[in-house]
């Protein structure tokens, strides 16, 4: 059965899935960071996606798709990033180009925009993203950005996100040099001991609860990356004494540039499960070399994971002995899932990425048991096959992925913006696993089983 | 939550601010997800699909499966031929389809791809098709997509004859797979014998097995079908804005003539529906018919008092706002607020003629295509509206201005079972009447005083 399910994989493709061998690590490396194969059904998303999705949470900036509608519409507040301060966010700003400005170029339209919002409103911060054909058409964006910022005296940077131009990675590095571009002019040798979290977009709330532990322990942030971030506060981050990168696929580019342009420094963090909560912190205070801080989070983390403790012995009767599978966009996310799920005493039988690079799997074999599936960039029929011939109970993973695993009869739990629920810190423990209980253990399941499963 | 809208309105913007509409290739992709064994391909970046296949999959809540071409630098610099050459290869290789159905892109359109070219080069065996329509994403929205792509598959698919069948067409036009089947239900009971093209039934709402399959059998206009479409001795085109392009085709080609009539919405316009097939299968409208109508109407009678002279803002694709604005008039309402997202001048003509008819001051009321959920919400700050009649995409207005929604047409992305009831119909007309009604007086009820709250209403 097994054998043929997986006919359905791409000869092209079997170099970007591996078995975990017993014992060993199979050395010849994974094959990813890729382009996709044409033809596949791929789950993964494009340039502007990724540039979009990294600096949409900037709540105070207004985002302008320089493209036809279509890049606008389907990006529209979809990505649940919260907001404690402005919304401006959550409105779709768009060109909208037409067939006549593809023939005559769409400059014009574009300045004529700008020129409408700065005459109503009053913008701190314009993100100008040009899609797939404003390359070919040969708008000059970064002209008309530099003129109408020195016009508004305002920041309008310009995002050259074509589709084409590579993959979702190639995206997000957009958006961190949109990023720098904001915050070098702020360049500064004062060090205020804070530090600034990158790769974390407040999606259900998960900022702030992290935010919270640092109060907690005495370590201030000084600005954040960008989830529930604002002009006034990014522009502070020059200052900080230190980086810590949440999301590393999208954000460890970032840190890399300011840590060599600003001479900060920074460490690759997870919130997501109790021991790298607890390690993270602990890290964190480590590299600010503030004891003070360490003590503290050291008794903080004591408390918080004795206060889970009965909630966690109760459900794991429940969850133990379940296989999961994953997948999800960067490879730091599935790591920590793979250990939140051992600690739950369940099994992760597939394991896959969006956007993996070679370290995070190698990582993933190494903490994996044998036999467990790992596949970069996998498309829908590979999901399939290797969920049923693991037989796995949940898959932890993204909006496109929810509806295929319901229809195999698999429960589901979101772990991308569609998350309702903060999964972040000791918080995202109780409802990651309310969350992954409610999913395998609905009565709903009792009627599906009829169906022969 | 929007509180950046200005109440000054600004006429002739170049910015579009929270658009009521979205780009062609989505509106193919969903067209050729209704044909049996078909695969949907998007010829362009990997976004493109990637979205697409999202938002779909929002609307539906199921798995909405499309291929790319993934195009790469090469690609917009060489062209998409190899791109497009691999791509079918490996969609036949690993999927199987009877059908590819290409759309472009803005991309592959502009850079000037000539797929139907590509296509005839390609090495393609009897028994299966390769076929594609032109969707560039800056022209027309989802709804022209949409029809591109049924002439698309026209196009490749429908074969001349010289004896004309007995049986008639029906091209629902953009709708639900709950509709689908409260139109071919219908169809049915009249007695008309039909090829129905597109056809999401058990496509996008396929029943829970436990199993999964890319192209569930028997589901969706088969291949024998879309051949036969030519043969038809009637058609009836469902959607004035989004069905006339394609029945013209259909006439123009194959001399198969067509009534084109509105969604069939509310009490008159399912009238027209059943008359439009009555005129076809010269059939008298059975009782059960009759009965579906009389309770419509009688459910209409009862609540009338609470919809009567309420003011509706009603947005989102025009043939769908048009028959709403109808259902909305044989409610009493008054359609204060009708615009569209899509840029079709005729829209504005078709609704202002609808107001018209029924004696409504269109000097009272703001008709418009080609605007934006924006220049809504500026409307209803100067002046408000009892309730908001469209997409998700109203939610945020609703919020904003304290006003109840009504979710209906695309896309709904924040609520469950919607897409496999029907809309059309008596049978989606009750339970519009039933929505409307229970939102308008849940605000009574949660804005009464102690003293005015009242168990019987």
């Amino acid at each position: 059965m097994a054998e043929l399910q997986r006919k359905n994989v791409l000869g092209e493709r079997e170099k970007s899935i591996l078995t975990k061998q017993a014992g060993v690590c199979s050395g010849t490396g994974m094959k990813c960071d890729t382009d996709s194969v044409s033809g596949s059904v791929s789950q993964r998303a494009c340039v502007y996606c990724g540039a979009r999705v990294v600096l949409n949470p900037i709540t105070d900036a207004y985002h302008i798709i320089h493209g036809p509608i279509g890049c606008s519409s389907y990006t529209w507040d979809i990505r649940g990033s919260l907001t404690s301060g402005e919304d401006i966010y959550r409105n779709s700003f768009c060109t909208d180009l037409r067939e006549t400005d593809v023939i005559f170029g769409g400059a014009l339209k574009l300045e004529s925009a700008i020129e409408e919002l700065m005459s109503k409103n009053h913008p701190k911060l314009i993100f100008v993203y040009s899609t797939c054909i404003v390359g070919v058409i040969g708008d000059d964006v970064d002209a008309i950005c530099r003129h109408m910022s020195e016009k508004y005296s305002i920041p309008m940077v310009p995002v050259k996100s074509p589709g084409f131009s590579g993959n979702k990675s190639t995206g997000y590095r957009m958006a961190c040099d949109a990023i720098m571009q904001v915050i070098s002019p702020y360049k500064t040798d004062k060090r205020t001991g804070g530090i600034n979290i990158l790769g974390d977009y407040n999606l259900a709330g998960e900022m702030w609860i992290i935010k919270n532990y640092l109060a907690k322990i005495g370590i201030p942030v000084v600005a954040s990356f960008t989830g529930d971030a604002s002009y006034d506060e990014m522009i502070k981050a020059p200052s900080a004494s230190l980086n810590v990168v949440q999301c590393a696929g999208s954000s460890t580019y970032l840190a890399n540039r300011m840590e060599e342009e600003f001479g900060i420094p920074y460490i690759k963090v997870s919130f997501f499960g109790i021991e790298d909560t607890a390690s993270s912190l602990l890290r964190i205070a480590e590299a600010l070399g503030n004891e003070e801080a360490r003590e503290k989070g050291i008794r903080f983390c004591d408390k918080e994971t004795g206060k889970i403790q009965d909630f966690l012995n109760m459900y794991r009767s429940n969850l133990e002995g379940k296989k999961a599978a994953i997948y999800v966009g960067g490879g730091f996310k599935a790591i920590s899932l793979i250990r939140q799920f051992a600690f739950l005493g369940m099994k992760t039988v597939v394991v896959g990425t969006q956007t993996g690079k070679k370290d995070d799997y190698e990582i993933i074999e190494s903490l994996v048991d044998e036999d467990t599936i790992i596949l970069d960039d996998a498309n829908p029929a590979e999901l399939e096959a290797f969920m049923k011939e693991k037989e796995a109970d949940i898959l932890v993973g993204g909006v496109k992925e929810r509806p295929l695993a319901y229809k195999l009869g698999i429960a589901f739990c979101d772990h991308n913006h569609e998350r309702k629920h903060a999964l972040a810190g000791f918080e995202g423990v109780i409802n990651f696993t309310r969350e992954i209980n409610e999913s395998m253990n609905s009565p709903v399941w009792s009627y599906i089983k009829e169906c022969g499963l | 939550m929007l509180e950046l809208t200005p109440k000054e309105i600004m006429e002739n913007r170049h910015i579009t601010i929270n658009p009521c509409k979205t780009c062609e290739p989505v509106g193919a992709m969903f067209c050729a997800l209704g044909v049996e064994n078909c695969m949907p391909h998007s010829h362009g970046s990997q976004g493109c699909c990637s979205y697409h296949r999202t938002v779909l999959s929002r609307h539906f809540k199921e798995p909405a499966m499309a291929t790319s071409s993934s195009f790469t630098e090469g690609a917009s610099v060489f062209g998409g031929r190899s791109n497009l050459t691999t791509a079918v290869k490996n969609i036949f290789d690993i999927y199987d389809p009877d059908i590819i159905a290409i759309h472009t892109t803005c991309l592959s359109e502009t850079i000037g791809d000539d797929v139907g070219n590509y296509i005839m080069d390609l090495e393609v065996s009897d028994d299966k098709t390769v076929l594609y329509a032109s969707t560039p994403s800056y022209e027309g929205s989802h709804i022209q997509g949409f029809s591109n792509m049924m002439i698309g598959i026209m196009k490749y698919m429908t074969q001349k004859a010289a004896v004309k069948s007995n049986r008639a067409a029906i091209f629902p036009g953009w709708v639900n797979p709950g509709d689908d089947r409260e139109l071919k239900r219908i169809a049915g009971v009249m007695g008309v014998d039909y090829i129905y093209f597109p056809d999401h039934e058990g496509i996008l709402e396929t029943p829970m097995t436990g199993k999964y399959k890319y192209f569930p059998k028997g589901a969706g206009t088969s291949a024998a079908d879309i051949k036969a479409l030519g043969t038809a001795k009637k058609l009836i085109a469902m959607g004035h804005i989004t069905s006339s392009e394609p029945a013209e085709f259909l006439d123009k080609q194959y001399k198969v003539p067509f009534s084109l009539i509105p969604m069939p919405i509310g009490v008159k316009l399912t009238d027209k529906y059943v008359m439009a097939l009555r005129e076809i299968s010269h059939q008298e409208v059975p009782q059960t018919l009759e009965d579906e109508r009389g309770r419509l109407v009688d459910l209409m009678l009862d609540s009338h008092t609470y919809t009567y002279n309420k003011t509706a803002a009603i947005y989102g694709d025009p043939d769908i706002v048009y028959s709403f604005t109808s259902l909305c008039i044989e409610m009493g309402m008054i359609p204060k607020y009708v615009i569209t997202g899509t840029p079709k001048e005729e829209f504005t003509r078709q609704v202002s003629a609808l107001l018209k008819e029924h004696g409504i001051d269109t000097g009272k009321c703001v008709i418009k295509a080609d605007t934006d959920l924006f220049y809504l919400h500026q409307l209803i700050k100067n002046e408000p509206v009892d309730i908001l009649i469209g997409s998700s995409y109203g939610k945020q207005i609703a919020k904003a201005e304290n006003i109840p929604i009504i979710r209906m047409g695309f896309p709904v992305l924040d609520r469950y079972g919607n897409t496999i009831q029907p809309t059309v119909g008596y049978a989606g007309a009750i339970r519009y009447v039933e929505k409307i009604t229970c939102a308008l007086m849940d605000k009574v009820d949660a804005e009464a005083k102690d003293e005015d709250f009242d168990v019987v209403m």
